[in-house]
């Protein structure tokens, strides 16, 4: 039987399912057992879903643009058209 | 490969490859295909939009400049990140200066993760909010965490790299991207579940 304390040092790898069958099935009794754990294991599953949909942004036009610039110019030192 | 209307899709070696050979055009396809994940990843490390910049141009500038040490052992993207981190980590260390941001050490790290919320949330957060305010609220979370942790929850669980890129990216060690990605995810869970809780859920006394 699997303590609290126990739950949490594994908890991550039990998000992450990388965690071996046999552990696995410990770490499920204890939820089923454990309201606190639940709730613990259920939100910490929540919180790394809300993070993982996140979409990234574009990035500003103005930031994209000083970007392609220093880009180009860069590019075009390299193939010595420019010399800086 | 070709996409639906003919037109051919390269992926990131053949890009790198056609970079190198001299075609300025694969390499501004890399940066649209990647400029918004290390826009992002800058702004959450360094928490500043202008350092944020600062880092996404120097990002693939060195990347551009060192495509020929680019080993292709490792993918582009996870190499790019590379870049990215420690041009963010250099910013913040700047900025602070006098006082260290150290990766290594983090400065109250206790035995154990801490655990006082207990509370199931209200329904789902992305549909109980509109994308801006989850967002705000989101990266709110994430700033609150020391550097050396929200480094490592960005990695793994933001920009999805798996434990041995982000220790190879951070250069530490495994148990130790493990142990931060812990306590990481349970501060930030004890910071939304203030937020999203269920009202009238009261806090479970944890043992």
């Amino acid at each position: 039987m699997l303590t609290c304390k126990e739950f949490l040092q594994e908890l991550n790898e039990y998000l992450d399912e990388t965690i071996d069958a046999g552990l696995r099935k410990q770490l499920e009794t204890h939820i089923t057992e454990c309201p606190n754990c639940w709730v613990i294991f259920d939100t910490s599953k929540k919180t790394i879903q809300v993070y993982k949909g996140m979409e990234p942004q574009s990035v500003p036009k103005d930031v994209e643009e000083r970007l392609m610039l220093a880009l180009q110019k860069k590019m075009a030192a390299k193939c010595g058209k420019v010399k800086t | 490969m070709e996409t639906g209307d003919g037109a051919a899709v390269f992926d990131d070696t053949a890009l790198v490859n056609l970079a190198r050979d001299g075609d300025t055009s694969a390499f501004e396809q890399l940066v649209s295909r990647y400029e918004r994940k290390i826009y992002r990843l800058a702004r959450h490390i360094t928490d500043s939009e202008s350092d944020a910049e600062d880092v996404l141009q120097e990002t693939f500038l060195k990347a551009y400049g060192h495509l020929d040490g680019f080993q292709g052992n490792s993918k582009f993207y996870t190499w790019l990140v590379r870049i990215a981190v420690n041009e963010s980590l250099m910013k913040l260390r700047k900025r602070k200066s006098g006082r260290t941001v150290s990766l290594d050490e983090p400065s109250d790290n206790g035995d154990e993760p801490l655990v006082r919320e207990v509370a199931v949330w209200e329904g789902n957060p992305e549909e109980q909010y509109s994308n801006e305010e989850l967002r705000s609220i989101l990266e709110k979370a994430i700033q609150s965490l020391k550097p050396a942790f929200r480094t490592v929850f960005v990695l793994r669980d933001v920009e999805e790299l798996s434990t041995e890129e982000t220790a190879a990216a951070l250069d530490l060690s495994i148990p130790a991207v493990k142990s931060r990605l812990l306590r990481a995810r349970l501060e930030l869970r004890e910071r939304l579940t203030r937020i999203f809780r269920k009202k009238g859920d009261d806090v479970l006394a944890y043992l």
